[in-house]
This record gives structure tokens, C-alpha cells and sequence, in this order.
């Protein structure tokens, strides 16, 4: 008997055959979870994403209100409808958790990301670029003779897309912010 | 009214506010200062254990026994991760504890400082909430939260890490009640319609069973009275988890013992086959479940609990109530009562008469000996000779705990003290020493193995110290039993790194300490050599010779579901398949 071959299905990550073999559709969602902004809060989040082996694909936090000391964390993740509802659920019972909403199933909402990415090159290829971003509505937050760094904020498809064309024409370093999320409508 | 004090007399102030008893510890330089105040009152009694590990497990002896929070102080460094194994103990098993951690002064925190260590980072994932108080005016806020957020919901172990300078300095002091509302407020009351719902189904059930967890013991008394009402008036049978054991008396007539990876024939078969499930305060451990896909397949499912995240974390279920035991309880009572009290008595009856034939399948028999003690049997002898007493039972991990949950009888809660969720060797002892605290004139009896034994066996110091009588039941069969029964069944019967070898004589041991000792191998001497450790006054270990190589039955092999059973004797050759090989 060879006791280490394992089964499909069987995960090697865990010890436990937990996850439902068929169950290879995952799913992302948006989550936006309203926290205390007390020292270690992120570190509590993202220790929890780590230690039960669930995703992140994207992550931003800042503060959203000082007086009430609370920063907004969104949160992109990956996994199957069972996963997600465990991992929002896992989020609400961390102490200073106060909300979470899943943005992707509470209705239509707007996502937004910010990029900075630098192009640099010469003739051709820099003129190209500029009305490139002219038309993507990106903005030129720093020049020189050989460089633009364009700033940009939209959907991270637009982000992507804009990346993609940008490639042939020298660019050199880019920076995104992740996805930041609200629901749309009077409130959350 | 704020007071000005210094942040470690805080401390003190803050704990006796919290009507603190006991406070379980080991000093070092970084909370000097309030062992000096303590030094300088006599409200709260410190106990100092042997090692910090000892501390956490006699503080979840406490809590788990008397339903109260259990109290920690512990110096930094060290002393904090000497406490990690204890504090993970706790959260795996819900027991409220508030663990105090002396850290290096504010200004030298990141300087790799003497007895610096990340206490708040490394006890982060282990606690259900820690605090790093860099201000002595936060500190009463902060440790009248810790109370309430380790005894809310569903409890578990908090830390405050205070640095020294903390402790020294001077700030404003107020009472609980001077303190703001927490926002964390854990739901309580079940969801009405849901829980109407699961009264139809009680009415309508022809195979339900009750699968019972700790998560009724840790609701209190009043879940405790409600679940005995609703099984004796349903007449539904009930099984308990390790954890839970205790929640409904063994002597019941609805009672089926312990289910479980270990548990009985009967209660796993009625899991299996049921028509209705209804978790209360359990969370579907994988010791529990065995295979998933095949678990219970043709049940309607509830479950109970406290903690939204123990919802369909694992199995999926059709009646999901978030709230507290005793609260859901109650109005599942007051509708099932309103509604004329019905339950299907047909089918009823023939799942009782199923039941019953399972029963006699008698699937704790085992071979008994008038030549060598059967660990079985030395249960067997201590449970009929101390059932009557006011009576607490502790254990280590490993056989011993099994057959220690299949053979002695719970006829309340907060009576049995073990590691289910994270299985610590080293538990009982300490843990013993908590109860026996808590419980001066009650028989704490902890019924180890000799391996688990050794690895607190320091606190015999803690137990000569204080004077308490704790009885340490030691089934010895000179091997790491359950280690040794999983590589009979998985590996060949080589028998890696599992014996004891060079073990301590133990009554000599128990002497060092002056404690007493007791050894006993012959079947015949062992009911005289129980009654000798009941009556003796004082701590005890009992070293109880057993039967090297019995192994512990039923059992469910890891990867099977549970009407797979191994009973007794039966084969073990391949009872393991390839897939249940990776399991734990």
C-alpha cells in the first residue's frame, strides 16, 4: 500500500478532503469590510486570508474616517460560492470587524483603480504613446526628454488594456492600486 | 470615578473589578510591577505554576470547570511563547481566558531588546483578540474588553501585552461600568422562522438524533436545563462530542453515548442514518464526520451555533440558526409547545427498536485479563468507585483520553477537562490543578497516559505547593499508545519512536516531590489501590501498569464514513485506505 498516493480530489494543501472535487467554479468577489483603525487590523486580515489558505487578488486599506478612527478595506478574492461565504464570515467575527459587505452579490457597484506607469522612449513611439493616453484620458503627471509617467484611474480592464499598449512603446516600471469599491446608490 | 494609579496596580484593580479569583502565572522582569502589587493585597490569589504552558492549561481547568474566565500572567519573551501551545488549546476548545504578558518598555519594542519577542503578532492567529497597550490610560479600557470580548459569543482566549514602562507609569483608572459599551455584541437570539421551521421537522422526524457539542456546556446551566428538557420530552435520542460530554447525563434514557472517530457504534450509526440532525453547539469536526461525502447522506440538517463562521464551514446544512444554545433553546421549546407538543411516536418507536439493536452489538466489549491490567477495566474500576463522588475528571491526549470518554459517565457539565480541538499532551496535569483550585473539596482526578504525563509533570511542584489533592490516574503501557495503534494500522506495525523508554519510577518520582506514590500491575490489588488514592490527602500519582498493546476501539479509520466501524478485534490489516492514509 503506498500510503502517500493521493487521490484526485484529495487536496495536498490540507490535510482534509474538504473541498467538493467538482467544485473547480470559483468565483471572484468584491469585498468592502469597514474595520477600528487600530494598530494590527491588516495584519489580522490578511493573517486570516493566509492561515486558511483562502485567496487575494487584490487589497487596498486607508483610513476613511479619522474622527471615528475606521479605514475601509477592499478586499478582491477568489474561491467557490462556499469559500466566499466562509471567508465573509470569518471576516465579521474578527473583533474590531464591524462590516462586511459583498459587493459583487449587494448589487451594482463601482470599482475604481488607480496605475502610474512610466514610458520611456524617443520619436515615434513617444508620440504614439501621448495621444494613446489622450485617448484613455490618462493624464502626464511627470516628463522628461525620454519619459512620461502617465497616471490613470478606471476599471482594472481599462488598467489592463492601456498596460497591454503601452508595452510596444517602452514602458518601463508600473504601480496599481488595487481595486477600491462602493456600492452604488444613497447607501452601503 | 477616575482614579490615578499606576498602570500594574491598574491591573490588579481591574481583575478584582472583574471579580477575579485566581490568577495562574510565573514572574520575570517584565511584570514585576504588578507581581509587586500583587505582593501588596489579598483579594486575588496568584497560583505560580512550574511553566508558563502549566499556567494557561490549570487557567482552562478553571474556566472549563466553574464556567468563569480563567486569568494568566506571564513575563515577556519566554514567558508569552511558553504560553502559545496553552493559549491555541483554548481557542480550539472555546474556553475564555485572559492572558496578561509583560512586554519590554514602549521605547525598546523593535530594538531586539532582552526578553523581546512579537507576543501580539505571534499570538495573533491563537487568540480570539489581543491588545499591545501602549498607553497606561488605555489600560483599564482595554482589560474590562478583554473580559467582555473572551466571555462573548463564542468565548475563547484574549491577550493584552502591557509593556513595562506601561506598568510603571501613572494614569487615570476606571471601573467597568464607567467603561463605554463594547461595539462587539455577538447575536444571541435565533432567527423565529427558521427556528419554526425546525420545530416542523421535530414533528415530523422519523430518525432524529441530537448531535450535541461543547457549545452547550459553554452557554451555561440554562442551555444545559433546556437540552434535557427537549430530549426528555421529545424522546429523541442524543449523542455528545468529547467536548459536549456532560451536556446530557450519561445515565439518561435517551443517551447514546460519545460519537466521534471513537465513539460508540450506535450513536455513529444513528448519525448515519438519521432523517434529522440537530447540531447544537457542535461544529462538524473532521473527528466527527469522517468522510465528508458520505457523511449522514439522507438527513435534514440544523445546526446551532454561536459563531456564524461554524455555518456550512464544513458540511452543509438546510437549517442554519446563528445564536446562543440557551436562547435558540428556549424558543424552540416555547413554539414546539405551542403548537401541541407533537413528535411522530410511529416512527419513533421503530428507530428506538433500531437503536437498541445496534446496542447490543456491545461495541465497547474488550478481552479482559486476570493476569494484566486492561486499561479498559482500570476505567471501568474508577468509574464504579468514584461515581459517586463529587467527582472532576481531566485528561491528557491519546488512548486514555478515548477510553477515559467511552467508560466513565457524566451526569453534568463542566465535569470533564480535555483537549479536543487542538489534543495537547500535557493538558491534564496542569488542567487538574486548575479544577482542584476551583473545587478544594472535590476528587479532581486526572487519567493521563505516562507519555503525556512527562510533558508537564514539573507542576507536581504546583500541586505539593498548594496542597492539592490531585490524583493523577496514570494508565501506563510504556508506549505512545495512539501512536503506536496508528502505526499498527498504517505503517507496518513498525513501531517508530513510539515506546517510552527510561521512565521515571514513579512512585519514587511522586516521593521526590512528596507527594505519594502508588503502583499497581495486578488486576486483583487494583480496586484496593483506587480506594488507597481516593483516601489519600493529598496529590498522587497512580501508576497503573496496563496492557502494552491494546488498542482502542471503535474505531471509525480516518478517510471512512461512519457506518465503516472497526470493532474490537476485527482486522486492521489495510483498514486504511490510500486516500485516508494522508489524513491525521
Amino acid at each position: 500500500m503506498s500510503a502517500l498516493s493521493i487521490k484526485p480530489g484529495a487536496s495536498r494543501k490540507s490535510a482534509y478532503d474538504l473541498r467538493d472535487p467538482n467544485a473547480d467554479l470559483t468565483e471572484t468577489h468584491t469585498l468592502t469590510v469597514l474595520v477600528d483603525n487600530e494598530a494590527g487590523v491588516l495584519a489580522r486580515v490578511i493573517g486570516l486570508f493566509s492561515g486558511r489558505g483562502y485567496n487575494i487578488e487584490s487589497l487596498t486599506v486607508a483610513e476613511v474616517d479619522h474622527e471615528g478612527h475606521r479605514s475601509r478595506i477592499t478586499i478582491v478574492t477568489r474561491g467557490t460560492p462556499a469559500v466566499i461565504e466562509q471567508i465573509k464570515a470569518q471576516l465579521g467575527r474578527i473583533v474590531p470587524v464591524h462590516e462586511v459587505h459583498d459587493l459583487t452579490v449587494e448589487g451594482p457597484s463601482v470599482e475604481r483603480e488607480l496605475a502610474l506607469f512610466k514610458v520611456v522612449g524617443a520619436g515615434d513611439k513617444r508620440i504614439e504613446a501621448l495621444r494613446l493616453a489622450e485617448i484613455f484620458r490618462a493624464n502626464v503627471v511627470d516628463s522628461t526628454l525620454e519619459s512620461f509617467t502617465f497616471e490613470m484611474t478606471g476599471t482594472s480592464e481599462k488598467i489592463d488594456a492601456f498596460a497591454e499598449l503601452m508595452r510596444p512603446l517602452g514602458l518601463d516600471k508600473t504601480a496599481r492600486t488595487g481595486i477600491v469599491a462602493l456600492k452604488r446608490g444613497p447607501s452601503l | 470615578m477616575a482614579q490615578a494609579m499606576s498602570g500594574a496596580k491598574m491591573v490588579v484593580q481591574a481583575l478584582k473589578d472583574q471579580g477575579v479569583e485566581v490568577v495562574f502565572g510565573y514572574p520575570g522582569g517584565a511584570v514585576l510591577p504588578i507581581y509587586d502589587e500583587i505582593f501588596q493585597q489579598n483579594d486575588i490569589r496568584h497560583i505560580l505554576v512550574r511553566h508558563e504552558q502549566g499556567a494557561v492549561h490549570a487557567a482552562e481547568g478553571y474556566a472549563r470547570s466553574t464556567g468563569k474566565p480563567g486569568v494568566v500572567l506571564v513575563t515577556s519573551g519566554p514567558g508569552a511563547t511558553n504560553a502559545v501551545t496553552g493559549i491555541t488549546d483554548a481557542l480550539l476548545d472555546s474556553i475564555p481566558l485572559v492572558v496578561l504578558t509583560g512586554q519590554v518598555p514602549t521605547f525598546m519594542i523593535g530594538t531586539d531588546g532582552f526578553q523581546e519577542a512579537d507576543t501580539v503578532g505571534i499570538t495573533r492567529p491563537c487568540t480570539k483578540h489581543n491588545w499591545l497597550v501602549k498607553e497606561t490610560d488605555q489600560l483599564p479600557k482595554v482589560i474590562h474588553e478583554a473580559f467582555h470580548v473572551a466571555t462573548s459569543g463564542r468565548p475563547g482566549p484574549v491577550l493584552i501585552d502591557i509593556p513595562k514602562d506601561v506598568q510603571f507609569a501613572s494614569g487615570n483608572y476606571q471601573g467597568p461600568r464607567e467603561i463605554g459599551a463594547s461595539h462587539y455584541k455577538p447575536k444571541v437570539k435565533g432567527d423565529i422562522a427558521t427556528i419554526t421551521q425546525l420545530v416542523e421537522a421535530i414533528e415530523n422526524a422519523e430518525r432524529p438524533v441530537f448531535y450535541t457539542g461543547g457549545g452547550v456546556i459553554n452557554s451555561g446551566d440554562a442551555a444545559t436545563q433546556l437540552l434535557r428538557e427537549i430530549v426528555d420530552e421529545t424522546g429523541f435520542p442524543i449523542t455528545s462530542t468529547l467536548m459536549g460530554l456532560g451536556c446530557y447525563p450519561a445515565s439518561g434514557k435517551s443517551w447514546l453515548g460519545m460519537l466521534g472517530m471513537h465513539g460508540l457504534y450506535e450513536a455513529n450509526l444513528a448519525m448515519h442514518d438519521c432523517d434529522l440532525m440537530i447540531n447544537i453547539g457542535a461544529r462538524f469536526d473532521d473527528r466527527i464526520t469522517g468522510r465528508i461525502a458520505d457523511f449522514s447522506p439522507n438527513s435534514i440538517k440544523a445546526h446551532i451555533d454561536i459563531d456564524p463562521s461554524s455555518i456550512n464551514k464544513v458540511i452543509h446544512v438546510d437549517m442554519p440558526i446563528v445564536g446562543d444554545v440557551a436562547h435558540v433553546l428556549e424558543d424552540v421549546l416555547r413554539v414546539w409547545k405551542s403548537r401541541g407538543r407533537k413528535v411522530n411516536k410511529e416512527g419513533l418507536a421503530k428507530w428506538w427498536a433500531q437503536i437498541e439493536d445496534w446496542k447490543k452489538v456491545n461495541c465497547l466489549d474488550f478481552k479482559n485479563s486476570d493476569k494484566i491490567i486492561k486499561p479498559q477495566y482500570a476505567l471501568q474500576r474508577l468509574e464504579e468507585l468514584t461515581k459517586k463522588h463529587d467527582r472532576y475528571i481531566t485528561t491528557e491526549v491519546g488512548q486514555h483520553q478515548m477510553w477515559a470518554a467511552q467508560f466513565l459517565g457524566f451526569e453534568d457539565p463542566n465535569r470533564w477537562m480535555t483537549s479536543g480541538g487542538l489534543g495537547t499532551m500535557g493538558y491534564g496535569f496542569p488542567a487538574s490543578i486548575g479544577v482542584q483550585l476551583a473545587h478544594p473539596d472535590a476528587l479532581v482526578i486526572n487519567v493521563a497516559g505516562e507519555a503525556s504525563w512527562l510533558m508537564n509533570m514539573q507542576e507536581m511542584g504546583t500541586a505539593v505547593q498548594y496542597r492539592l489533592p490531585v490524583k493523577q490516574f496514570i494508565l501506563n503501557n510504556e508506549r505512545l499508545g495512539m501512536v503506536r495503534q496508528w502505526q499498527e494500522l498504517l505503517h507496518g506495525e513498525r513501531y517508530s519512536s513510539s515506546w517510552s523508554e527510561a521512565l521515571p519510577d514513579f512512585v519514587k518520582l511522586a516521593e521526590a516531590f512528596g507527594a505519594k506514590g502508588i503502583i499497581c500491575k495486578d488486576p486483583a490489588d487494583l480496586d484496593d489501590a483506587i480506594m488507597e488514592m481516593i483516601n489519600y490527602d493529598g496529590p498522587v500519582i497512580f501508576d497503573c501498569l496496563v496492557e502494552k498493546h491494546e488498542n482502542c476501539f471503535p474505531m471509525i479509520p480516518s478517510g471512512e464514513p461512519h457506518n465503516k466501524m472497526l470493532l474490537g478485534e476485527a482486522s486492521t490489516q489495510d483498514a486504511i485506505g490510500s486516500s485516508g492514509a494522508v489524513l491525521v
